[in-house]
């Protein structure tokens, strides 16, 4: 028992020292003293949780059935264009649920109508009965496949607009299915980025219809009513052909610039789209050419000669955010599907201190109260029992560094559970003595069978506890995690610094001072 | 210095002759949970019911009456309003709002539009939509569900499957126990309550098995003794230490529960309730159990009756 290997000793010592260094960051983390430092030591701190630093966290669903409606209803567009094209006639075609249906007038068309919708889109499975009915429908794996693809599409376009909008490390990340969670450190009042985050930004430019007709009526063929503002601040009537002529897609560029004073956003084409916008603007000078922005009419410019350089500016009645922000969503582009938050957690900045300030008093007293009483009860082993201790805190906080693991408040309650908790090891293994000393073994025969008899007892206990941290961590969501994180980390430093460390410390003890009684 | 002893050496406390009286004790704290969860439920917060929870500080003491008279005014369903820590802070709780996830989030906007000019900063904003409400639920109960089992599962290994039923019974018999005191306080059930009564699990199962540690080794010592007295020896061996640990845990807790703020405080009484209940359940219900369990097939063992305990306890 008394012999402890020299590499032992060393891994040991290496292992408490690296805990120091790695967990030393954290304590010049707010003044100055960390700058001056060579930049070998390590600078890694704790990630404090949303919770503990304030921001906003959160949940946004993709709202990806949309995203299949559109499909299906660009499916019977096809079909509706397709039939009449080849004079095949149909009737009752519509999208019903998650299929397309019609059916054939005569029956015998089945084979051409078939051929047609394959030639358009070979994804989309078609099934005709004898009697000519027909059911368009996408295989579960293509709905899968279209699903996420506009999950991930919204989460590139999502994190364009967060990066442009400068903020201090936005996080976004994809979550399950069709959940995507986007946490903002330091923003405590989201309102403004949550809308701006769940805006479509859908932009196209239509001609206006220029027939005669009653806004209150419903709109003639080929036309609808959008609303839209006019540059006195008066809600208009537009009547809008619904023939899109250019696009927002064919965007490559915006930006908020100035015309006559007044905040404006210059957009530029990319070839395809400089083509479309300049034949529209060629073929129909005079007219007025209504920019939408989510079925919104922005402004509705008359024509005044053909634009070629695929190039142009929208000027509505904007504010400089307005102008800015529309340029910012033009440029990450619009989004496939609608979204909508699940959830929301905000912390302000001061809740967040408070609850730093709470964390650091509950753990000071904490840890004072456990170690005057552990000195209190065990004498000398009660001191080596502590020594143990704050070695257990330096390696959670390195551990929790190195990891870069974020800290969240149920994560300091995992800690100062931890200080109470840890010392059990020890004081399983300090009784044990006791009793075998009672029994009347010698020294070093009482600590030698108390730390041996004591050990199994502790890896059970400690497994158990765990096990119930693993489960935690697989289950639980965001601070919650934090708990389990800090739980596991303090259980497995605890055991370590124990049946180690304490270990150490009493093996060189009774080396150097051969002590004939028990001081517990 | 001398060392203190907290407990003296030697005890022999026959804890397993109380251990009729621990069973009503028992029985009636699980018939009073049951009854409670039965007739009032859980104050589930707005983690698994869905709903919007707001924390407000506002210029000057905060005037309760006035402001929930303003809230009531929205029309947006129960509005529960509470100081919160001290008396400048209010905790805003407003039900879930019927119209989906969206609905919710314009209840935010309402309340901070009415507020105005009141309020000198929002502390925390939550907004928890019903469907992730459902979920968190689900993933609650699962959890819970997972770590009894996984728990039971290493004891029976380690040990004989006695062991396992007894520890799972403590392990029950706590957990109900711990919910039971959220449901007739009526204090808020939410992620944290979850994630504290995993931890009681933990706390309890480690409790037991230093007990079960103890007994194991003693059933190979000891191949005559009496199954009542090896318990009791098992139970009065460990004594020491499950105080001490309970001691260091709580002297831990109760700096939390004081210092640690409020969002922390129901947190830190689940825990406080599960060191003590813990404790009891080691002695009283996962030893007691294995006495009727038979662990030892030989032993034919005499109980004694409850006079001889209080002479036993008298003496001491």
């Amino acid at each position: 028992m008394l012999y402890f290997a020299r590499w032992k000793i060393v891994v040991i010592l290496a292992i408490c020292l690296l805990g120091l260094v790695y967990a030393s960051p954290n304590f010049w983390r707010s003044d100055n003293l960390g700058t001056n430092l060579p930049s070998w030591i390590p600078h890694k701190t704790v990630n404090l949780g949303l919770d503990l630093q304030g921001g906003a966290h959160l949940l946004i669903e993709v709202q990806t059935s949309a995203v299949l409606q559109e499909r299906l209803e660009a499916v019977e567009d096809n079909v509706r264009r397709s039939l009449r094209d080849a004079r095949i006639g149909y009737r009752g075609l519509g999208v019903r649920g998650s299929a397309v249906v019609f059916a054939l007038r005569e029956a015998g068309d089945a084979g051409r109508a078939r051929q047609l919708v394959a030639e358009r889109d070979g994804l989309v499975t078609v099934e005709i009965d004898d009697a000519g009915a027909a059911r368009l429908q996408y295989p579960p794996e293509v709905v899968v496949d279209v699903e996420s693809a506009a999950v991930e599409q919204t989460l590139e376009i999502l994190r364009i607009r967060l990066n442009e909008l400068g903020l201090r490390e936005p996080t976004i990340q994809r979550h399950g299915a069709d959940r995507i969670i986007v946490q903002l450190p330091g923003v405590d009042d989201p309102d403004a980025i949550k809308e701006l985050l769940t805006q479509t930004a859908k932009l196209t430019f239509h001609l206006l219809d220029q027939r005669n007709a009653d806004p209150a009526a419903a709109a003639p063929p080929g036309a609808r009513w959008l609303k839209g503002t006019d540059s006195l601040g008066q809600v208009l009537d537009y009547l809008v052909e619904k023939r899109v002529r250019v696009s927002g897609e064919r965007l490559v560029d915006a930006q908020q610039t100035f015309q006559d004073g007044q905040p404006v956003v210059s957009f530029r084409f990319d070839s395809v789209g400089a083509r479309q916008f300049g034949r529209t603007t060629g073929e129909h000078v005079g007219r007025p050419l209504a920019i939408v922005l989510d079925n919104e009419v922005i402004s509705a410019p008359r024509i005044n000669e053909p634009i070629l350089g695929g190039s142009g500016i929208i000027s509505g009645s904007f504010t400089l955010t307005e102008a800015q922000n529309l340029a910012l969503l033009l440029r990450a582009g619009a989004l496939p599907a609608p979204l909508v938050y699940l959830e929301e957690r905000t912390v302000g900045p001061g809740l967040g201190q408070d609850s730093i300030d709470a964390g650091k008093a509950a753990s000071i007293i904490g840890m004072v109260a456990v170690l005057v009483f552990m000195v209190v009860v065990y004498g000398l082993f009660g001191v080596m029992a502590n020594i143990a201790l704050v070695f257990n805190m330096a390696l959670i906080f390195g551990a929790l560094s190195l990891l870069q693991a974020t800290l969240t408040l149920p994560g300091i309650a995992g800690i100062v559970l931890t200080i109470g908790m840890a010392v059990d090891a020890n004081v399983l293994i300090f009784e044990r003595i006791r009793e075998e000393a009672r029994v009347g073994r010698g020294v070093i025969g009482a600590i030698d069978a108390g730390y041996d008899r004591a050990l199994k007892t502790i890896i059970d206990a400690n497994l158990t506890t765990l096990i119930a941290a693993a489960l935690l961590f697989w289950f639980g969501s965001g601070p919650v995690k934090g708990f389990a994180v800090t739980l596991a980390i303090g259980i497995l430093t605890s055991m370590f610094t124990a049946i180690w460390v304490a270990r150490l410390m009493v093996v060189l003890w009774v080396r150097r001072r051969r002590p004939q009684m028990l001081p517990i | 210095m001398r060392p203190l002893r907290l407990i003296p050496p030697d005890t022999a406390f026959r804890f397993i002759a109380l251990r009729k009286r621990a069973y009503v004790v028992s029985i009636l704290l699980i018939l009073a949970s049951v009854a409670s969860l039965a007739a009032q439920s859980l104050n589930f917060g707005i983690d698994f019911v869905g709903g919007t929870l707001i924390e407000v500080r506002t210029k000057g003491p905060a005037d309760i009456s006035a402001m929930r008279q303003t809230l009531s005014a929205l029309d947006r369903g129960e509005v529960g309003l509470q100081e919160f820590g001290q008396p400048t802070d209010v905790l805003i709780r407003i039900q879930q709002q019927p119209g989906g996830d969206a609905a919710q989030q314009a209840t935010v906007a309402a309340v901070k539009e009415a507020l105005g000019d009141s309020v000198e900063e929002y502390r925390r904003v939550e907004v928890v939509g019903p469907k992730v409400g459902g979920e968190l639920i689900e993933a609650g109960a699962i959890s819970v569900a997972l770590a009894l089992l996984a728990i039971m599962a290493y004891i029976w290994f380690r040990f004989e499957w006695q062991f396992g039923v007894g520890a799972v019974l403590a392990l029950a018999h706590d957990v109900i126990t711990t919910v039971g005191v959220f449901s007739i306080l009526q204090l808020e059930f939410n992620l944290s309550t979850v994630a504290a009564v995993l931890t009681i699990a933990g706390y309890s199962i480690n409790d037991t098995v230093v007990v079960f540690d103890r007994v194991r080794e003693n059933l190979r010592r000891y191949k005559t003794l009496p199954m009542t007295d090896l318990l009791n020896r098992s139970v009065n061996e460990t004594l020491a230490r499950t105080v001490m640990t309970s001691v260091t845990t709580l002297l831990a807790l109760l700096s939390l529960f004081f210092l640690g703020g409020e969002v922390i405080r129901d947190f830190a009484f689940a825990m406080i309730w599960g060191v003590i209940i813990g404790t009891y359940s080691s002695v009283w219900i996962a030893s007691a159990t294995l006495l009727w369990m038979g662990v030892r097939p030989s032993a034919t063992d005499e109980l004694p009756d409850d006079a001889e305990v209080a002479r036993t306890l008298g003496d001491r």
